[in-house]
């Protein structure tokens, strides 16, 4: 079959795309002049926090780390509450005292106790402020030498994990109920969306790793599977319900995998022991290999916990920085690019987040299974 | 002038190692499915498999190079 004019086709877009692409980076350094020079002719009402430069690092990371409020658009910020345990008890209060200082220089009291959030950090205020206003002990590498009351706080992540936790039993109580009541029927609705995914989990998950004692596993795999995809998901949106970066977040992906770590170790057989106590080799090679054997039991779950913490944060900082390059460029041509590639990015990032909670699974199927099987 | 980290040629270079990784798995499980398109949800998982694997150690430079 003759394809050649549509080839001709995608060929003469694919020029136009890239010459507007080239065009943009020509176009944004004369803008960039242009500005210099208008800054210039206006220095005498020129403002200095209007000059800043915007730092597109320090911009993502802000984006992908936890946070005590919650920010909707503009000025617009939810308060989260801030349950702090101190010597001398529990002190709790709405993140909104803080008035959106994340600067350390608004101090909070409450208790007789004095507060200063610095960086989503929130530390007990230094008695005075230094140069900078901030009231907090920062040295020049900028360490903060202040104590840290323990922070309890329902964070962004923390209302996350909750709301999702409300989401996920909302869709499984409805499947359960659906089953009991249309039992012997075909699935219907949300049921019918579910179980092809239920399914794939059992025959190309659980089944093919833990063979006939695949069912004792089925609950945890399930759990983690959906918990892992629910919260990619929630993550992705990038509005009120969702914006947090949950299961980018180390803590969550540590306990995740600290879950499968014991799942491993407390179902591992005496093969499993063996394996890596007394391997079949000669007895002079257990120096190097009995250590080596350990550490495995324990890099398997760090690799498992980081893959999926790195896999997040980097689509998200991806999103960001492009996002973030027509803020660098100052120029409002560079979105014409940097939008559809983010749109782009976004439409992969709905694949790895699936991808992701299904390597986590099958990863963990995988381990469960090395840990159980019989030797023959 | 040239600024910034040098934690990013770092960063970079894992890149071009797990692109080639990754690249050779999929080019490998390509053949694998042509040659025996039965077998092709069976390639496909251990492909996915073997990438994540491969992945993995491009995504931990990452994180070297962040922090």
């Amino acid at each position: 079959m003759d394809c050649s004019h549509v080839f001709d086709f995608k060929v003469s877009r694919l020029i136009v795309v890239f010459t507007l692409f080239l065009a943009f980076f020509f176009v944004t350094p004369l803008l960039y002049a242009q500005g210099d020079t208008l800054k210039t002719t206006s220095t005498e009402h020129a403002e200095p926090a209007a000059e800043k430069k915007f730092n597109l690092g320090k911009f993502a990371l802000h984006h992908v780390a936890d946070s005590h409020s919650w920010h909707v658009i503009g000025d617009i910020t939810v308060g989260l509450p801030v349950m702090l345990y101190t010597p001398s008890g529990l002190v709790t209060f709405n993140s909104t005292e803080f008035h959106g200082d994340d600067e350390a220089k608004l101090v909070v009291e409450k208790d007789g106790q004095h507060f200063v959030k610095l960086h989503e950090k929130i530390y007990y205020a230094s008695a005075t402020a230094n140069e900078k206003g901030e009231y907090a002990d920062v040295d020049a590498a900028e360490h903060v030498k202040n104590l840290r009351p323990l922070d309890f706080s329902i964070t962004k992540n923390v209302c996350t994990l909750l709301l999702s936790v409300v989401v996920i039993l909302m869709v499984f109580l409805k499947v359960a109920n659906s089953y009991k009541q249309r039992s012997g029927k075909s699935p219907k609705g949300l049921q019918s969306w579910i179980e092809p995914l239920i399914i794939f989990v059992r025959d190309d998950i659980a089944k093919p790793n833990l063979g006939h004692k695949y069912e004792r596993f089925m609950p945890y795999l399930l759990t983690v599977f959906f918990f892992i995809w629910f919260n990619n998901m929630l993550g992705l949106v990038p509005f009120l319900p969702g914006g947090a970066n949950l299961t980018g977040n180390i803590s969550i992906t540590v306990v995740l995998a600290t879950i499968t770590f014991l799942m491993v170790n407390f179902n591992g057989n005496k093969y499993y022991w063996k394996h890596i106590f007394t391997p079949d080799v000669p007895w002079w090679l257990y120096i190097v290999l009995v250590p080596v054997e350990i550490i495995g039991i324990f890099t398997k779950p760090i690799a498992l916990a980081i893959r999926l913490f790195a896999n997040i944060t980097a689509g998200h900082i991806l999103v960001l920085a492009l996002i973030g390059l027509i803020f660098v460029f100052n120029s409002v041509f560079v979105s014409f690019v940097s939008v559809p590639f983010a749109l782009f990015i976004y439409g992969i990032e709905l694949l790895v987040a699936f991808i992701q909670a299904f390597i986590f699974t099958i990863l963990s199927a995988l381990f469960i299974g090395m840990a159980i099987e019989e030797h023959h | 002038m040239i600024t910034g980290s040098i934690a990013a040629i770092g960063a970079g270079l894992a890149a071009i190692g797990a692109g080639m990784g990754i690249g050779k798995i999929g080019s490998s499980a390509m053949e694998g499915i042509a040659r025996q398109p039965e077998a092709a949800s069976k390639i496909q998982t251990a492909m996915l498999i073997a990438a994540a694997f491969v992945e993995a150690v491009a995504l931990f430079a990452v994180v070297v190079a962040l922090v």
